[in-house]
Order: structure tokens, then C-alpha cells, then sequence
């Protein structure tokens, strides 16, 4: 009885859970079909802000994975002092506020910032460009990528690496014969989480870079913009956001589940990493 | 000149440091418990891992001289290393796993290790011994001047074992190129090495062919390690021979010195079972219930009072032989070999000496 009892408590507590969770996604679609979601790409904001979404977070995370990938690489693959605070580093932007992240970038990087003058003298200005945009994309968005790919680096078999080596493989061959091609199952699935966390990014954005459409307005930061003003443009920008996220999650784990991949296999994208 | 040389080479390990000195020719066995640093050995060799002191040279080669600050890159070693769970890449077909090591002489190692069948599958698809077969072929496709083989019978099962074994050992042979193998299995390292050696706790207690370790084992480890049943008693001198009284007050009869405490060897293969009392020339008779029948390949192992004996599974049945039924055990006082002084383990009777002498 008791047993029966439980069982079913723990069934309502979920699906209330999961109601909770997908009642959002739903309302976004019952306010709009998706007829009006294509009508509303011809709205010059709604257009503008896509093209500077998908500008800035196909090169913030061209620059996630250039600079990520060696650096996951030394974190996952050295011992050396300081290595948890390095880690701790990689992971900060994660859990830290959005807009604090923003702030600390206008600090660092704004005219009167750490760096300002340095910039200065070379005549460059970074906040309120679309290159600050693709600064925050890339400062808020690169843990998922880096953290998903220590984790896949430290799985790879420390034994295959070593056969490569006495197999007559220098390291830099090594490298990318042998464990990237093992790891980019991983490493496709971090770019992928790291992509969707980019384009949803708001807070360090708005502070750092603005909201000028055209220039620096991405996709939530039109949304925000439209929010009372044209309430079918920003319902039409969200559910492009939802199909976005949906369709990389669905294809990450389709393609998780269909690689043949020796490393861990997990229905979870965010695995835990050796770091936490 | 040895075709590789091992000098002093120190690796501290987790508990105890690896010290060997060794010269290798022909083939090589190490043998030791799991843990005796008989793969630290192998990653030594083929620079994975880098020694604290000592000088490793293959030929006229230096691949490691702590001295000089010389340690060569694995890359540049010229080591075929096939590894314990033969680290084939997933990822790569076999044919593809062995142009690794070379791109052009693939196809001669595909017919040579007879895998030409295979040479698309994945290593993942593979049994244990066409794995094994692959990561060979890999190995010696990369033309090294020594291979090194690690637990390479340890992944397959006893079906497989005994048919691999005889083909490893052919290959060996023919092979023109040192070899050195580590196993924790003694017939293993018998059946494959023309000299085997005892490694325990990092250190090489005996190295000898396999029939004179099994002959003469320097110390109570090696002489368990080579399959000896050790009987601990107190010895003491009877006109030409020594007669040990064991623990449980059972008397036998050695044609050793025995005097004090000792260790006594008797190989299973030297005793005798039978239902009634023997009439021949073993001086030492045990009677006693069968305390065990285990299987050990084709052999089957019965152990009666403190010895156990090997017989044959056609003995076995001959003599209806079962578990606590009385029996008799024999073994002639010439069988039997002192390997120590009483006293702990192996290792204390080492450190005894040691401290003994210094």
C-alpha cells in the first residue's frame, strides 16, 4: 500500500515537473502559428537582429573553439599548480550574473576600462560594437564549450595516445589523429550547448554592447525591444529561439546515441565534469 | 652487446621503487604478482614513462640517460609495445590501425598475421585473439628493434590461450628482434621466454631459463611463483638427510640441508596420489582427506593435507578420486628443494638476509 502509494506521488511530482517545464514552450506556440512566425521575417527589426545574431555567434564561437580546444586540452591533460583555479576560472562565467559578466567586460575592456587606454591608443573601441556583442557571446558562452570538452579529453584512453606515440606519432599527430577524432562526438555537443547559451545571451550584451538594431541588437535583445511594442515580432523571434534550442538538443542526442563512440555514452548533455 | 640494456634503471613508484638492471636477448619473460611494476618495465623502455636515475640503450643507441639529461621521445624509439588490452584506435579499421605505424606495408602484414579478412572491420567488432593478432601486426609494422608485450595472453579466454600461446611462441621465435614480455602467469612466461624473470616489489628476485627456476628457486617466492606447494617446518640433520617437521606435525624427509626453521618446495608434478599406501621409493607419504580437486587447465590440481599434486583428468577417473575421501600423497625426498628460512613472507626473508649481510 504504502509502496503503491509512493510510487504514484512520485509520478504526479514529476509530471507536474515536467508540465511546469514545457507550459512555457506551449503558450509561445498556441499565440502564434507558424505562418505568422514567416510573416514576421520580412519585420526590418526582426531581420536585422537575426543577421546580427548569427554574425556574432557563428564568430564568438569560431573563437570558443580556437582558443577552447587547446586550452581544455592543457587543463585536462596537465597537472600543474594552480590547475583548480584555472578550472574554477573556466567555469566563472557560468554561474556568474549575466549583467555582473557585462559590467566586468565594460570594465576590462570599456574606455575608461583596465585595457581602455591600450585600446585607445590603437584607436580601437570596443563597447556598443558588434564586436563587443561577439565579446559577451563568447565570455558568457564558452564554459559549456570548454567544461564539455575537458571532460571528453580526460576520457579519452591515456593507452591509445601512448600506442600512437610508440607507433612513431609525434604529439601534434597524435593530437589530431587519434584524440580529436575520438573526442568530436564531445566536442560537437559542447559547440552545440555553447551555441544555444550565445544566441540567448541578454545581460552582458545589453551592458556591454548596447541595444542598437541593426548594429548591436541580437535576437533577445530585440525581443526585449519589441516586448510592448509589436508583440507578434517578439513571440515570432522566441519561437525561433525554442525551435532553435530544440532542434540542437534533439540532434545532440540523436547524435549521441548513434555515434560509436568507445567513451562514455550518456542520454545527459551536461555530464559531470572532472572539474565539479 | 646486448640488443637492449637496462642499467640501473630507478622508477619510484606508489609504495616501493622499481630497480632493474637487465640485459635483453632473445626473449624474455618478467613474471610477478600485479602491482610488481612489470608494466612500469615496458613504459620505462618505450619512454612513457621517464625513469628517476639509470640508462636505457638498445644497440648503440642511448634512448635514456638520466646522467646526460638524454630521454628520447617515444616517437623515436623504434618500440613495437602491444598493450594489455592492445589499445587498437576505435576509430580506425584494422587495415587503417596498421597504417598507422607504416603506411605502405600494410598489405604485408595483413597476410603475414593472416588477417587480410579482417582488414576492414573495426577493432570493436574483433575477438580477442584477432585483436591480439592486429595489435601485433601493428606493433611490428612499425619495423622495431625490440617488442615489448604486455600481459599478452591475459585478455583472451582459456579456449582461445592455449592456441594463441603456441602461435606467439612460433612468432617469437622467427621473429630476429629481442623480445620482452611481462605476465603474472609462470607457464605463460615458461611456454614463451627462453628466460624468465621474478620481479616482485619492483625487484628482479631470479631470472634463469624456466626449468632452472623451476629447479633452483633462489627464494620461497619464486619457488610459489613456478607452482611449488611451500611447506614451513623445523628441519634437522639425520645422517645424510634432513627431516622437517611441519606445523601439523607431519615429517618429510629431504635430501637438502635442512636445518632450523626452512621453507620446503615440492613441485605438484612430483607427487604421487594414490587410494592405498605406495610400495616405491618415496621416503614422504601424507594421508590425509582430499581437501580440494580444482581444474588447472588440463590438469587437475588435488590437494591432500599441505600438498597438492597434479594428475591427469584420466587419473583422476581411474582413481575415483573425491573430495574428503582419504588418499595418499608421495613424494620422494629428492623432490623436495629448501627455498628459505622461515619467517613471514618472502619478502622478510629477503630483508633478513639483506640486513643480515650489511
Amino acid at each position: 500500500m504504502t509502496r503503491a502509494f509512493l510510487a504514484g506521488l512520485i509520478t504526479a511530482v514529476a509530471i507536474v515537473t515536467l508540465a511546469f517545464l514545457a507550459l512555457p514552450i506551449v503558450a509561445i506556440f498556441a499565440h502564434t502559428t507558424p505562418a505568422h512566425l514567416f510573416d514576421q521575417l520580412s519585420n526590418p527589426v526582426v531581420r536585422d537582429a537575426f543577421v546580427v545574431s548569427l554574425k556574432t555567434s557563428l564568430i564568438a564561437q569560431a573563437l570558443i573553439v580556437l582558443f577552447g580546444t587547446p586550452t581544455a586540452f592543457l587543463l585536462a591533460t596537465r597537472r600543474f599548480p594552480g590547475q583548480a583555479v584555472a578550472v574554477t576560472l573556466v567555469e566563472l562565467p557560468l554561474v556568474l550574473p549575466p549583467a555582473v559578466a557585462g559590467i566586468g567586460l565594460l570594465a576590462a575592456f570599456g574606455r575608461l576600462g583596465l585595457l581602455g587606454s591600450t585600446f585607445d591608443a590603437l584607436g580601437i573601441t570596443l563597447p556598443f560594437t558588434q564586436t563587443a556583442v561577439t565579446i559577451a557571446v563568447a565570455y558568457v558562452a564558452s564554459p559549456l564549450y570548454i567544461r564539455q570538452a575537458i571532460a571528453v579529453f580526460e576520457a579519452t584512453d591515456p593507452n591509445l595516445t601512448a600506442a600512437s606515440r610508440t607507433l612513431g606519432a609525434g604529439p601534434a599527430r597524435t593530437f589530431f589523429r587519434v584524440v580529436l577524432p575520438l573526442a568530436r562526438g564531445g566536442l560537437v555537443a559542447g559547440l552545440a550547448l555553447s551555441f544555444a547559451r550565445g544566441l540567448g545571451e541578454f545581460g552582458a550584451t545589453i551592458m556591454f554592447a548596447g541595444s542598437l538594431q541593426r548594429v548591436t541588437q541580437t535576437l533577445p535583445l530585440a525581443i526585449y525591444a519589441e516586448f510592448d511594442r509589436n508583440f507578434d515580432a517578439t513571440l515570432a523571434m522566441s519561437g525561433f529561439l525554442v525551435l532553435v534550442s530544440v532542434v540542437l538538443l534533439l540532434g545532440l542526442r540523436i547524435g549521441l546515441t548513434w555515434q560509436r563512440s568507445p567513451s562514455k555514452r550518456s542520454l545527459y548533455l551536461f555530464g559531470p565534469s572532472a572539474s565539479g | 652487446m646486448a640488443a637492449l640494456a637496462l642499467e640501473e634503471v630507478v622508477v619510484p613508484l606508489r609504495t616501493f621503487s622499481l630497480r632493474l638492471t637487465l640485459d635483453v636477448d632473445g626473449a624474455i619473460a618478467l613474471v610477478g604478482p600485479s602491482g610488481a611494476g612489470k608494466t612500469t618495465v615496458l613504459r620505462a623502455i618505450a619512454g612513457l614513462v621517464r625513469p628517476a636515475s639509470g640508462r636505457i640503450t638498445s644497440g648503440g643507441e642511448v634512448w635514456f640517460d638520466a646522467s646526460k639529461g638524454i630521454s628520447v621521445a617515444p616517437d623515436r624509439r623504434r618500440v613495437g609495445l602491444v598493450f594489455q588490452d592492445y589499445a587498437l584506435f576505435p576509430h580506425l579499421s584494422v587495415r587503417q590501425n596498421i597504417e598507422y605505424a607504416r603506411r605502405h606495408r600494410a598489405d604485408e602484414y595483413l597476410d603475414r598475421f593472416s588477417i587480410r579478412h579482417l582488414e576492414r572491420a573495426r577493432p570493436l567488432d574483433l575477438s580477442g585473439g584477432e585483436r591480439q593478432r592486429v595489435a601485433l601486426a601493428r606493433a611490428l609494422a612499425r619495423d622495431p628493434d625490440i617488442l615489448l608485450l604486455d600481459e599478452p595472453l591475459s585478455a583472451l579466454d582459456a579456449h582461445t590461450k592455449a592456441g594463441v600461446r603456441s602461435e606467439l611462441h612460433d612468432l617469437l621465435r622467427d621473429l630476429g628482434i629481442p623480445v620482452l614480455l611481462v605476465t603474472h602467469d609462470f607457464e605463460d612466461a615458461a611456454a614463451l621466454a627462453d628466460r624468465v624473470g621474478v620481479i616482485v616489489e619492483g625487484e628482479l628476485r631470479q631470472i634463469a631459463a624456466p626449468g632452472e627456476l623451476v629447479a633452483e628457486p633462489s627464494d620461497p617466492f619464486v619457488a610459489s611463483f613456478t607452482g611449488a606447494n611451500l611447506l614451513n617446518g623445523y628441519g634437522e640433520r639425520d645422517g645424510g638427510l634432513s627431516r622437517v617437521r611441519l606445523v601439523d606435525g607431519t615429517v618429510i624427509t629431504t635430501a637438502d640441508d635442512a636445518q632450523g626453521e626452512v621453507v620446503l618446495a615440492v613441485y605438484p608434478w612430483d607427487v604421487t596420489i594414490s587410494r592405498a599406501p605406495p610400495h616405491d621409493s618415496a621416503m614422504n607419504l601424507i594421508n590425509a582427506p582430499i581437501r580440494g580437486i580444482a581444474e588447472i587447465g588440463n590438469r587437475i590440481r588435488v590437494t591432500i593435507g599441505p600438498v597438492s599434486a597434479e594428475i591427469t583428468a584420466d587419473s583422476l577417473e581411474r582413481l575415483g578420486l573425491e573430495v574428503g575421501q582419504p588418499a595418499y600423497a608421495s613424494f620422494k625426498a629428492t623432490g623436495t628443494r629448501v627455498v628459505g628460512v622461515r619467517g613471514g613472507s618472502a619478502l622478510a626473508h629477503r630483508s633478513g638476509l639483506r640486513s643480515a649481510s650489511s
